[in-house]
């Protein structure tokens, strides 16, 4: 059994220590950072976890330069206290080297300021919003005598209010929405068959629960399922009565490095930084014994002990999670002949050769087999997790290849599954067409037709739209279109840069400038020009800046930002650059993009009083984003 | 059974560590407005830290009730012997 911590991540013994060694440092290469990052990354308590926060607060007050994606800004609403959750959501934040910042409005005002524009929350201008209401705010009003009806028509009321403030949220900040299911902190006034007492709060907090499922997958809004936490770790670890009267806490103290893990893991999935491909150890971790030493007929797997029971459980959990579209991948120490054979012949095997994308079995060292493993996979390191059974192996891996995941396996392979769900690597808000793909990819004989029914609408509506992105060098024909459309375009504008025609004319003809135009068809017609972007080359520093983005509002929320983005950086690079640079200058009407570089994953370089601010992507890295636009040039 | 001195000794280290302050020195007549960092949030951490060493629950409204650090220990012991 697993308690209610971070079970998952290691213990390091001399952790109290390195926690004292983290001392401030100016400059841009402050180590800071990076050993916060690795505290972070340990088994910690909830009093642990509020001790790195507070160093990390005096050591490193604001966002370092060298971040890997976008800084977030994270607001706490809550009907109750939630000023003890932030420390476990910025080091969740930590533990995925995202700089998150919170804020918490005064207690109780979390409506007002939501609407005030003078409120601390709009000057603070979050990029997610966290609604952390209990379950027993949501449900005032509920009695035992109410009728079915009644019931239901309140709680359609509290779904209905709650959507507004999403809504009014994402309206006025862009924002990232996340909602807390609350706990189920009632108790039962009929017993096992409560639900025959739709006016019992218990009965109707399920119902809440249920609905509130319903309208977040409507309007897009992710959630922290409480109440499943509740049910696997225990009500009790996750709230206590006392001290919900002595401190109006739902959630446990003790439950916040767990809470915050929670939530970080959220922001994570929704900036695309979740983990990929589970790699599989094989002896002792698939089945139990070592094929090698004990034969086909010696290792311990499916029926007939207790133990192979245990280890088919896990690779049935694998199995599903690769049916889902995480990649499985084995890395093992053994002859390939030899790790090849319960695949192909033990009947018990739930696992077969063709779930597995990537197989490894050899003698090199597993650093350099996990290195081989993401590059046939094309996928970065930071995409790995590592499931091994042997603790020497982990620390090893730990040490080479700090970006992979590793799990602490517990002794028991009854909790190898269990271990991996709890760590939430794999969390995902959304399954897209792509992991289907990558399902049908390497899952040929799978049943592929419920999987295609679990994408969700958005992302089917999308494919179905069958986008073409048609790009090129500005050029004569695109003239007067251009010029027309940098000099009316107000909105989605980065800078506001107006220019002449013939300007534009002496850019046609600079071969070292980055100039993209770029035209978007679909199944319906052809949208007309619908992005522009203009850069200079520096070619000392090997940069180009930016000077001119502007996209057709008409076509936002289908990728073409992304898409653009993508083919920005392809010809970028065609040009010899290995940095991209971008800025934001404020004006009257274009609000609507201050945070189109940290969502496309840029890092803020500058940002002056006047709310310009200045923004930097190497190159070196970059990955193109997923989009449902297929690009070619004209 | 811890005596007196190992209770006090406690009290200290769990003040310490919670408020990571090693110079802090508490007497029974210490109060809240004494201790530099404890405050209302630390406080609950102090409470699920006391009970954990202890092996004991605070009821709501013992806490409330609390003038200083006499009175908490005093409770404390109380608390011991009901459970020993």
């Amino acid at each position: 059994m697993h308690g209610i911590d971070l079970h998952w991540l290691p213990n390091d013994p001399r952790w109290a220590e390195h926690l004292a060694a983290v001392v401030s440092v100016d400059g841009m290469e402050s180590p800071v950072w990076s050993q916060v990052v690795a505290l972070a990354r340990n088994r910690l308590s909830a009093l642990q976890t509020i001790q790195l926060d507070r160093r990390r607060a005096k050591a490193l007050p604001s966002a370092p330069p060298q971040l890997a994606g976008p800084p977030v800004r994270l607001a706490i609403l809550g009907s109750s206290t939630v000023d003890h959750l932030a420390a476990g959501i910025r080091v969740g934040g930590l533990r995925r080297s995202i700089w998150i910042e919170t804020y918490t409005p005064s207690y109780g005002q979390y409506a007002q300021e939501l609407l005030d524009p003078s409120s601390g929350l709009h000057d603070f201008v979050p990029t997610s919003v966290l609604f952390a209401l209990d379950g027993y705010h949501l449900l005032q009003g509920i009695t035992p005598t109410a009728t079915s009806e009644a019931v239901s028509a309140t709680l359609n009321g509290i779904v209905d209010r709650l959507e507004a403030q999403w809504l009014t949220a994402r309206r006025k900040f862009s924002a990232h929405i996340i909602q807390n299911v609350p706990l189920p902190v009632f108790l039962p006034l009929l017993g096992g068959n409560e639900h025959r007492l739709p006016g019992s709060q218990l009965t109707a907090l399920r119902q809440f629960s249920a609905l509130l499922r319903v309208r977040a997958d409507a309007v897009g809004v992710d959630l922290v399922a409480l109440d499943d936490r509740a049910v696997s770790d225990s009500l009790a670890a996750w709230h206590d009565p006392a001290l919900w009267h002595r401190a109006k806490q739902e959630i446990h103290p003790q439950a916040t490095a767990l809470y915050g893990d929670l939530v970080a893991r959220l922001v994570a999935a929704n900036q695309g930084r979740a983990s990929k491909c589970l790699v599989l150890d094989l002896d002792n971790t698939l089945w139990g014994g070592v094929i090698g030493d004990d034969g086909l007929a010696g290792i311990k797997l499916g029926q007939g002990s207790a133990r192979g029971e245990a280890h088919l459980a896990f690779q049935h959990y694998a199995r599903d999670l690769g049916r889902r579209g995480i990649i499985l991948a084995v890395c093992s120490k053994n002859d390939e002949m030899n790790a090849l054979e319960p695949f192909q012949s033990h009947p018990e095997m739930a696992l077969k050769r063709e779930d597995i994308a990537c197989f490894v079995a050899n003698w090199t060292d597993k650093a350099s087999n996990l290195r081989e493993i993401a590059k046939q996979l094309n996928i970065g390191l930071d995409s790995l997790v590592f499931a091994d059974d042997n603790p020497a192996e982990r620390a090893i891996i730990r040490r080479e290849l700090p970006m992979v995941e590793v799990p602490e396996l517990p002794e028991d392979p009854t909790f190898y599954a269990s271990c991996i769900a709890n760590a939430g690597f794999f969390e995902a808000t959304r399954l897209t067409v792509e992991d289907v793909q990558r399902t049908q990819l390497y899952q040929q004989n799978v049943a592929r037709d419920n999987l295609m029914a679990d994408a969700t609408d958005m992302n089917g509506y999308l494919h179905s739209l069958a986008m073409q992105a048609i790009w090129d060098r500005f050029d004569s024909v695109g003239r007067s279109r251009i010029v027309q459309l940098i000099n009316k375009t107000n909105q989605f504008n980065l800078t506001t840069r107006r220019v002449t025609d013939a300007e534009i004319g002496r850019l046609i003809e600079d071969d070292s400038a980055l100039t993209l135009q770029i035209r978007l068809l679909d199944q319906f017609g052809d949208n007309g020009i619908v992005a522009i972007v203009a850069g200079e080359a520096d070619e000392a520093t090997h940069t180009i800046h930016l000077v001119t983005w502007l996209m057709s509002c008409r076509v936002l929320g289908r990728g073409v930002e992304s898409e653009t983005l993508n083919l920005v950086a392809l010809e970028a690079m065609r040009l010899g650059a290995t940095r991209l640079v971008g800025r934001y200058i404020p004006s009257a009407k274009n609000g609507m993009v201050r945070d189109h570089y940290a969502k496309l994953g840029f890092s803020m370089l500058t940002e002056d009083v006047d709310g310009t601010t200045t923004w930097f992507m190497d190159l070196n890295n970059f990955e193109p984003r997923q989009t449902y636009i297929t690009s070619k040039q004209a | 059974m811890m005596n007196d001195t190992e209770i006090d000794n406690t009290l200290t280290s769990v003040f310490r560590q919670v408020l990571e302050d090693d110079t802090i020195q508490l007497t029974p007549q210490t109060t809240a407005e004494d201790v530099e960092g404890w405050d209302s949030m630390n406080h609950i951490f102090i409470v699920v830290e006391l009970e954990k060493r202890f092996g004991i629950k605070f009821q709501a409204a013992e806490m409330e009730e609390l003038k200083n650090i006499g009175e908490l220990a005093s409770l404390v012991k109380e608390k011991l012997v009901k459970k020993a």
